[in-house]
């Protein structure tokens, strides 16, 4: 594979993966939300995040030209061929933290995915345009949820503050660039993430403010997740759970 | 056997239910973009609604299924992602027939006109997210009755 397929697979790849990892951590919510229509809501943002890696696998399998399916991507790549960021691999802890987390990603979506809407490549253009109009819906709501529970009672603040502090130091892997970016840049298929941090410190900081939440002041950041090269412990233990199937019984279809 | 004009095969598909709510075409819907006949082949183009939504793939076995049954053999669907889908494209027909099955039609300011039972004008959200994808959920303030809004995107 030549240089500029290996480097668009790695950016598709990235994308899919974001979706696909976070989409199954909110699927682990089915039936276990705090209310029926919280429940309904994950089910819901988790069926979006699975079209979304769906057209980004389906796509990268494409460019990667060997044959292999987005399913074969999703079931059958170990912990470090996944190139997602570490915020999304991390456990769901309690509902706050979910949509804590889910805000902090839609945050990023709802800015990176109309710009790529406008991209060189055709095909990660229209995956965008299609994707973006979900990510403008689910940062509504989980902005809307971490204002109402971050101003809401002393328990409901006191775990939106826990949750920002723990989830903040993996903010910025989102925008720390490396050449697999430059060379999105580059060709004009992505921005350049690095470039996408003020606006999303302005969205953020206005939502956080709403919701009576202090910001943390470290700019310390995990990475290794959207590079492969080192992943938290619980992606591992996700993949038992999430290919389990497919490991179990190969090639098994409905 | 000489071919089916492209309007005989629209109206075919205009008796095509909507999986999800039946009391609507997939024409109703919106989401057929295009039929034409390259060479022999009848090529029937589809957008999806929701990136993930799982009725698109009954959505196209039925496309199938009903164009087969009226007797076309050399068939082809085909997806098309852009321009993405928007309930902008659900016919005037389409928008009466859901009010009348008790689910708000989408408008453009994000929020039901009134409720689809008793059409008062006092109406809550209680959920982003309904039923399905394309829906979120609401309750009216006069008859208390809860009821689907099938969101504007």
């Amino acid at each position: 594979m030549d240089q500029d397929k290996t480097q668009l697979t790695e950016f598709l790849l990235r994308m899919g993966d974001n979706a696909l990892i976070l989409g199954h951590r909110t699927s682990e919510w089915c039936g276990h939300a705090p209310v029926l229509e919280e429940d309904i809501a994950l089910a819901n943002t988790a069926l979006d995040l699975m079209g979304q890696t769906q057209l980004w696998l389906t796509y990268a399998a494409e460019v990667m030209g060997d044959g292999k399916t987005a399913d074969d991507l999703a079931f059958l790549r170990d912990v470090w061929d996944f190139r997602n960021l570490l915020l999304v691999e991390l456990p769901n802890g309690d509902f706050g933290q979910t949509l804590m987390r889910q805000f902090l990603f839609d945050a990023f979506q709802s800015i990176h995915l109309p710009r790529l809407a406008k991209s060189s490549d055709p095909r990660v253009a229209e995956i965008a345009e299609k994707a973006s109009k979900e990510a403008a819906y689910h940062v509504e709501r989980s902005a809307d949820t971490v204002v109402g529970l971050g101003d809401g009672t002393e328990e409901s603040h006191n775990r939106m503050q826990a949750a920002l502090d723990r989830l903040w130091p993996y903010i910025g892997e989102m925008f720390a660039s490396d050449p697999v970016d430059a060379a999105m840049a580059e060709a004009g298929i992505a921005p350049d993430p690095a470039n996408l941090r003020t606006e999303y410190d302005a969205l953020v900081g206005r939502v956080l403010a709403e919701a009576t939440l202090t910001v943390p002041e470290s700019t310390f950041a995990h990475k290794g997740g959207r590079t492969g090269q080192t992943h938290t412990e619980h992606l591992g233990h996700l993949l038992t759970q999430m290919q389990w199937l497919q490991r179990a019984y190969p090639g098994a279809t409905w | 056997m000489s071919l089916p004009s492209t309007d005989t095969v629209w109206s075919w598909l205009h008796a095509i239910p909507d999986p999800e709510i039946p009391v609507i075409s997939l024409t109703d819907l919106g989401v057929i973009r295009d039929v034409t006949y390259e060479d022999d082949t009848l090529i029937v183009t589809v957008t999806p609604t929701y990136s993930g939504c799982p009725a698109t793939s009954i959505i196209n076995l039925d496309i199938e299924t009903a164009l087969r049954d009226h007797g076309i053999t050399d068939l082809k669907l085909r997806s098309q992602l852009s321009p993405a889908w928007t309930t902008d494209w659900m016919t005037d027909q389409g928008r009466a027939k859901l009010k009348a099955y008790g689910i708000a039609p989408p408008t453009p300011s994000g929020r039901p006109e009134c409720c689809p039972n008793c059409n008062a004008e006092a109406v809550e959200k209680i959920s982003q997210f309904g039923s399905t994808p394309c829906k979120s959920l609401w309750r009216c303030k006069s008859c208390l009755e809860p009821f689907d809004h099938f969101k504007c995107i």
